[in-house]
C-alpha cells in the first residue's frame, strides 16, 4: 500500500500537462507536396470522427467507397456538444484522419491540427472564393481567426436567414419578402393583431437561440465586418457599437411586443421546430441545414428570405459557416483524407449530395457545377440566397463562435435576461464584451 | 517473543485490508489529491499547465456567478432536504398506523417508485410536467388559477424551486423508506405502555418515535444535503442551468467550467471548496444525530 501510495503521491506531484509532443516546425518546414496526393490502390481504412444527426458525411463517405473501393472507413459518432468537449483529448490520443471540429482555435494553440496549406495550393483552394475559408484559417499561435495558414475545410457552407410559413403569410397578406426592416416589422405587428405568433424562435436551457434575430437585426443596422472582426478576435474588437445598440434595442422591442413565444426561454430547439411545422409561428430564424426537412414536412408551404436591411436597398447579410472538418496533426492518413476533402468539393456526385442530403451550397470554385433543385423548393430559395451573400459580401461567422465558451456563458444567460425583463440593451452588450474580454485573454 | 507475534498478527491485518485500501487510494484518494493538486495551476487540460497559487480560490469567492451557483446549492438543500425528511416522517408514521392494510403496500411501492427510475428520465418527465403545455399547467387551468401558469424551468423568479421540486420527489421515497425501517426496530411495547398512559397518536410520534429514528433522520439528512449541494443530474437535464443563471449548481459550474471553457485550474478549485462545503455540512449532522446512549 505504502508503494501504491507512494508512487500515485509522485505520479501527482509533476505538473499536468505537458503539451502536444507534435513538433510545430515540422509541420510547417516538410517539403512541399509537388503532385496532388491521392488514397492510391492499396487497401486503407480512414478513421472518421462525426457528429451524429447530420447524414452527410456518411452519405459522401459510401459515395467515396463506391468511386474508391480501396477506401474504406471507421466511423464514429457524437453528439455535437461531446464532440466540443473531447475533441483536444481525441486529437491528441487518438488522432482522427477526419474529424467534424468545433471552434478550432484552441485546437490550433495547442498543435493538434494539421496545417493544410500545402494541400490548398496543390489542390488550388486558394483559388475558391477566399470567404469560403476564411473562417477556417487562423493566425500563428491560433490568436487571431480570419487570416492566416488554413486548418480546416467544410463539406459545405451553411446559410442562414428567416423562414416563414406561406399559408399564415397569406393571411396577414404579406405576398412577397420583406424588402426592409421597417416591412418586417409591419408583418409582425399584423401577425400579432391576427393572433398568430409571429415569431417561432427557441431561447430555453443553454442554448439562446435568440442570438440568430439579434445577429441578422446587427447586419440590418450595421456593416458585418466589424462583427466578423470581432468573432476572430482581432485586437481591440468590440461588440458594444453604436448599431448593435440599435440592433439589440431593436430585439428588446419585438420581445415586449409580444412577437415571441410567452415561454421562449423554456423552448429548445427541437421544440422550436416541431411547434414552426405545426403551423405555429409565421417567421422563424434559422439556417438552411433545415431545408431539406421542411421541404419534406411542409412541402410548398414554406419560403426564406434574407434578413431584410434596415435602409431600402441596404447590402445583404447572413450568418454562413462552413460545415467544418479537419484532420488530426497525427493521422496516419492525412494524404487521403485531404484527397477527399477535395473531392467533396470537386465531384459531381459529391457536390450534389452535399445539396441533397446537407440541405447547403458546396463548397469549390465559384464556377463549379451546381446540382438541379426542384423549382419553388426552400432549398431553391437558400441556394440563390448563398449566391446574393456571396454578390454583396455579407458572409459572417456567428456570435456565439467568437470564443469557446461566449454562448453557453454569455450570450445565453443574457439574453434569457433580456427576455424576462432583467437586463437592458446597453447593459447586454457590456456584459457579453466584459465575459469576451476575460476569456480571450484567460484563453 | 509475545510482542513480535503481535506484530507479525497486525501485519496479517494489514494483508486483508489491501485489495481494498488499493482501490480506495488509486480511485479516491489519488483522483482526490489530483484535484486539489490542479486546483493550483491555470490549464486547459491539453497544454502546458502554469502555477497560478491560490488565485482559483480567491476567483471561485470572488465572481459573482461561481458564487451564486453556491448559493443556489444551499437554497436546494429546503428542496431536497427538509422536505422529504419532513414529509417521509409523516408519510411514513401514516403507513405504519395502516401497516397491516394492503393499502400500506401499494403506498410504499408509489412513494418509493422514483427512487427507482433513473434520474436522467426523471428529469424529461419532469420538464414535460413543467412545460407550458404540460400537465401541472392544465390542472392549475382546470382550477382556475391561470393566471399563474408559466414555463416552470423558464422563468426567473420559479426555476430553482422547480428543480428543487422534482429532486424532493425523487428524494422523499429514499427517506420515506429509511424511517419506515427504523420505526419497524421500535419496540412495540413502548406504543403500548404510551397508549395505557392515555397518549395520543401526535403524542406517540414526538414522544417515541421521533426520539427513536434519531440515527436514521442522521442518515436522511445527510445523504439528501450531499444530494443537494453535489446536485448535477436533475439540473443539467431540466434547465441547464437557465434561464440566465436562475438554477446554476456548483456541480453543472464544474463540468462546464472543466468541459466547455477549458479552465480545469478553476473547475477544480470549485470542486475543492465544494468538496470541503460538503464536508463541513454533514460533519456537524453526524455529530448531532450519533448515538447518545452508547
Amino acid at each position: 500500500m505504502v508503494v501504491i501510495l507512494g508512487g500515485s503521491l509522485a505520479a501527482a506531484c509533476a505538473a499536468p500537462g505537458s503539451g502536444n509532443a507534435q513538433p510545430t516546425a515540422a509541420a510547417s518546414s516538410a517539403p512541399a507536396l509537388s503532385a496532388a496526393p491521392t488514397c492510391g490502390t492499396e487497401p486503407i481504412t480512414l478513421k472518421g470522427y462525426f457528429e451524429t444527426g447530420f447524414p452527410i458525411a456518411r452519405a459522401l463517405t459510401d459515395e467515396f467507397t463506391k468511386q474508391h473501393p480501396n477506401v474504406t472507413w471507421d466511423i464514429r459518432e457524437d453528439q455535437f456538444a461531446v464532440i466540443t468537449q473531447n475533441a483536444p483529448r481525441v486529437l491528441a490520443d487518438d488522432p482522427p484522419d477526419l474529424m467534424r471540429l468545433p471552434q478550432v482555435s484552441e485546437l490550433v494553440k495547442n498543435n493538434l491540427l494539421k496545417n493544410l496549406d500545402d494541400y490548398a495550393k496543390v489542390f488550388g483552394w486558394d483559388k475558391w472564393p477566399p470567404s469560403q475559408l476564411e473562417q477556417m484559417r487562423l493566425a500563428p499561435g491560433g490568436a487571431v481567426r480570419g487570416e492566416g495558414s488554413l486548418y480546416a475545410m467544410g463539406l459545405n457552407f451553411s446559410m442562414t436567414g428567416v423562414f416563414y410559413n406561406k399559408k399564415l403569410a397569406e393571411q396577414i397578406g404579406m405576398t412577397t419578402p420583406p424588402e426592409t426592416l421597417a416591412d418586417l416589422d409591419a408583418a409582425l405587428a399584423k401577425a400579432k393583431e391576427a393572433g398568430l405568433a409571429p415569431i417561432a424562435q427557441f431561447n430555453g436551457g443553454a442554448t439562446g437561440g435568440l442570438a440568430f434575430p439579434l445577429q441578422d437585426l446587427m447586419a440590418s443596422y450595421g456593416p458585418p465586418a466589424p462583427i466578423n472582426e470581432w468573432i476572430y478576435q482581432k485586437p481591440g474588437a468590440t461588440i458594444d457599437t453604436p448599431s448593435n445598440l440599435q440592433a439589440t434595442q431593436h430585439l428588446e422591442k419585438w420581445i415586449k411586443s409580444g412577437y415571441f413565444w410567452k415561454d421562449v426561454n423554456a423552448v429548445d430547439y427541437a421544440t422550436m421546430m416541431s411547434r414552426f411545422i405545426k403551423g405555429d409561428g409565421l417567421f422563424m430564424f434559422n439556417g438552411d441545414w433545415e431545408s431539406g426537412n421542411l421541404d419534406k414536412q411542409m412541402a410548398g408551404n414554406i419560403g426564406f428570405f434574407l434578413m431584410p436591411p434596415a435602409q431600402a436597398g441596404g447590402k445583404r447579410a447572413a450568418m454562413s459557416a462552413p460545415l467544418t472538418f479537419g484532420i488530426g496533426a497525427n493521422a496516419k492518413n492525412a494524404d487521403c483524407a485531404a484527397a477527399f476533402l477535395n473531392w467533396v468539393a470537386t465531384d459531381t456526385q459529391a457536390r450534389t449530395i452535399g445539396v441533397e442530403v446537407g440541405g447547403s451550397h458546396p463548397m469549390g470554385p465559384a464556377d463549379a457545377p451546381m446540382p438541379p433543385v426542384a423549382a419553388g423548393s426552400v432549398t431553391e430559395n437558400t441556394l440563390a440566397a448563398g449566391a446574393r451573400i456571396a454578390e454583396d459580401n455579407g458572409a459572417m461567422d456567428f456570435i456565439a463562435n467568437a470564443t469557446g465558451a461566449i454562448y453557453a456563458k454569455s450570450w445565453t444567460p443574457n439574453l434569457q435576461k433580456l427576455v424576462a425583463g432583467e437586463q437592458t440593451p446597453d447593459g447586454l452588450l457590456k456584459s457579453v464584451q466584459a465575459d469576451y474580454q476575460s476569456q480571450v485573454k484567460g484563453g | 517473543m509475545k510482542a513480535a507475534a503481535q506484530r507479525r498478527r497486525n501485519w496479517a491485518g494489514w494483508l486483508f485490508v489491501l485489495p481494498a485500501a488499493a482501490f480506495y487510494v488509486v480511485f479516491v484518494i489519488q483522483p482526490l489529491a489530483m484535484t486539489v493538486q490542479y486546483s493550483l495551476y491555470s490549464w486547459d487540460g491539453i497544454g502546458v499547465a502554469t502555477w497560478n497559487g491560490v488565485q482559483n480560490y480567491l476567483r471561485v469567492f470572488t465572481d459573482p456567478d461561481l458564487f451564486a451557483a453556491i448559493l443556489n446549492a444551499l437554497k436546494l438543500i429546503v428542496f431536497f432536504s427538509a422536505v422529504p425528511v419532513m414529509l417521509g416522517l409523516a408519510i411514513a408514521a401514516t403507513i405504519r398506523r395502516i401497516a397491516a392494510s394492503r393499502l400500506a403496500l401499494v403506498a410504499r411501492t408509489v412513494i418509493f417508485l422514483p427512487q427507482v427510475i433513473p434520474l436522467v428520465a426523471a428529469g424529461i418527465t419532469w420538464s414535460w410536467l413543467l412545460s407550458s403545455t404540460g400537465l401541472v399547467n392544465q390542472l392549475l387551468t382546470a382550477v382556475g388559477l391561470e393566471g399563474i401558469t408559466r414555463a416552470w424551468l423558464g422563468d426567473f423568479s420559479t426555476a430553482l424551486p422547480a428543480v428543487g421540486v422534482i429532486g424532493a420527489w425523487v428524494l422523499l421515497g429514499l427517506c420515506t423508506l429509511l424511517l419506515l425501517a427504523g420505526m419497524s426496530k421500535i419496540d412495540p411495547a413502548l406504543y403500548e405502555a404510551a397508549r395505557l398512559d392515555g397518549a395520543g397518536p401526535l403524542r406517540e410520534f414526538f414522544s417515541i418515535t421521533l426520539p427513536s429514528l434519531r440515527q436514521e433522520i442522521g442518515v436522511c439528512v445527510t445523504v439528501t444535503v450531499v444530494a443537494a449541494l453535489a446536485s448535477f443530474d436533475i439540473v443539467y437535464i431540466s434547465t441547464q442551468g437557465g434561464p440566465g443563471n436562475a438554477s446554476m449548481v456548483p456541480g453543472l459550474e464544474i463540468y462546464y467550467l472543466a468541459f466547455s471553457e477549458r479552465e480545469v485550474g478553476l473547475a477544480s478549485a470549485l470542486a475543492v471548496v465544494l468538496t470541503v462545503l460538503v464536508i463541513a455540512c454533514a460533519l456537524p449532522i453526524q455529530w448531532l444525530t450519533r448515538d447518545r446512549s452508547s
